[in-house]
């Protein structure tokens, strides 16, 4: 029983000392930006391999989102006879819960685990340290062009996935399944604000790239150095940031849209 | 870093298709396009019972949609609800004895306000008030009436 709590305490008290430790980390990131101002081609090259490269995932699952919701949405539109809502069905789904949520995850799946391995990799093979005995602040320099391109391109990845996946549910639901073209539209522009559904779905996107890379750079960063310990921190990655973007996503949307 | 320039080039790619998707989400997907900095003016109608009329619901005159709701408050002295629309300016022509009914779109669909432009020569103007109104046909209302004059009937 004592060794139970004692293990209870240790396992809240080691939380929280990590919790403590990533919030010290992004306030050291973020004291970072200055530097990449200066270099902005660090930067870039991290949007490349963040972005750039998470961008053909998000596209064709986007496209395979939409054209799912097209078809399912027209199945049961289609009992009730008002298939003409099947606009503002895809488009509402997507732009208020999966556009952010899904390229949420995939961007965690793709991007998030990719900066925890090189991350880790570096920290394992030394280059950190090598880094700080010429003086250079590897969070400054590694760290924070690295949490910058993601916090840039996941909401740009999200606005991707929805006008795909809306463009793949006009695909299906007025090009094979014959809902008419102008009430899919009409609809849809009808429905769906500005305010409250785009820029709600892009804040939210924003908060879901603010936090899924920072956890992949600190478990990154915070991995242990061997070959282990950075497969460890890979998937610590993927499973926080899927718990984190989820249940984010429950307290934004209580927020948003929980007074309509 | 090696190829840099076409890195640059896909990392410039990237970007101007993201911002074309939001931009689509924007113009196409939203109705930011018809629904831009418009002016419009405010007028109030009074209704015993506005039902389940809400804010931003549509202002149609004729079928065609002139404005929105802006706001519904009640009114504790009268103990009528006050529902304030906002009208595009463009349509300023509308007879100051105009009526406004609270009809629903479809058995289930959402409940809109229709003008029924009046023969007056007086417009209505910013602050006016509608003075001839209907409320909102409560389904239950409907029925328990139907209900009742068919058990008199009987009698």
């Amino acid at each position: 029983m004592i060794d139970f709590l004692t293990q209870l305490g240790k396992t809240t008290r080691a939380a929280f000392n990590k919790l403590g430790r990533a919030t010290f980390f992004l306030l050291h990131t973020l004291f970072g930006i200055s530097d990449v101002i200066i270099r902005p081609r660090l930067l870039i090259n991290q949007i490349y391999s963040v972005g750039v490269l998470t961008f053909l995932i998000i596209t064709i699952s986007g496209l395979f989102v939409g054209m799912v919701l097209g078809l399912q949405g027209y199945n049961i539109l289609s009992d009730f006879g008002s298939e003409e809502a099947l606009g503002v069905m895809v488009a509402a789904s997507l732009v208020r819960e999966l556009g952010p949520v899904v390229s949420g995850l995939l961007f965690a799946g793709r991007a998030g685990s990719a900066l925890t391995a090189e991350i880790g990799l570096m920290k394992a093979t030394e280059q950190l340290s090598g880094m700080e005995m010429m003086a250079i602040d590897p969070i400054k320099r590694i760290m924070t062009p690295r949490f910058l391109a993601g916090f840039i391109s996941m909401p740009l990845l999200a606005a991707l996935f929805s006008s795909v996946g809306i463009l793949g549910g006009h695909l299906v639901g007025v090009g094979l399944l014959g809902v008419d073209d102008g009430s899919y539209w009409s609809q849809m522009q009808a429905n769906l604000d500005f305010q409250d559904d785009i820029i709600n779905g892009v804040i939210k996107s924003i908060v879901f790239g603010f936090v899924a890379t920072w956890i992949a750079i600190f478990e990154g960063y915070d991995a242990i150095p061997t070959s282990e310990g950075v497969s460890r921190a890979t998937t610590r990655t993927v499973v926080n940031s899927a718990f984190s973007i989820l249940g984010l996503d429950f307290i934004l949307t209580a927020l948003m849209f929980g007074d309509q | 870093m090696q190829h840099t320039h076409s890195q640059d080039t896909l990392v410039g790619l990237f970007v101007a298709a993201s911002i074309t998707g939001l931009f689509f989400l924007a113009m196409q997907v939203s109705n930011l396009s018809s629904f831009g900095s418009e002016d419009t003016y405010k007028v109030t109608a009074r209704f015993s019972n506005s039902g389940g009329l809400k804010v931003k619901s549509p202002v149609s005159v004729a079928g065609v949609r002139i404005g929105r709701v802006s706001a519904i408050s009640f009114d504790k002295e009268t103990f009528e609800s006050v529902v304030e629309m906002s009208i595009e300016s463009r349509y300023d022509t509308i007879p100051e004895d105009t009526s406004a009914t609270i009809y629903t779109a479809g058995l289930l669909g959402e409940q809109y306000i229709n003008l029924q432009p009046g023969g007056s020569d007086e417009h209505l103007e910013n602050g006016g008030q509608i003075e001839i109104t209907q409320s909102a046909i409560v389904l239950e209302e409907v029925i328990g009436k139907y209900l009742f004059n068919k058990t008199e009937e009987k009698k």
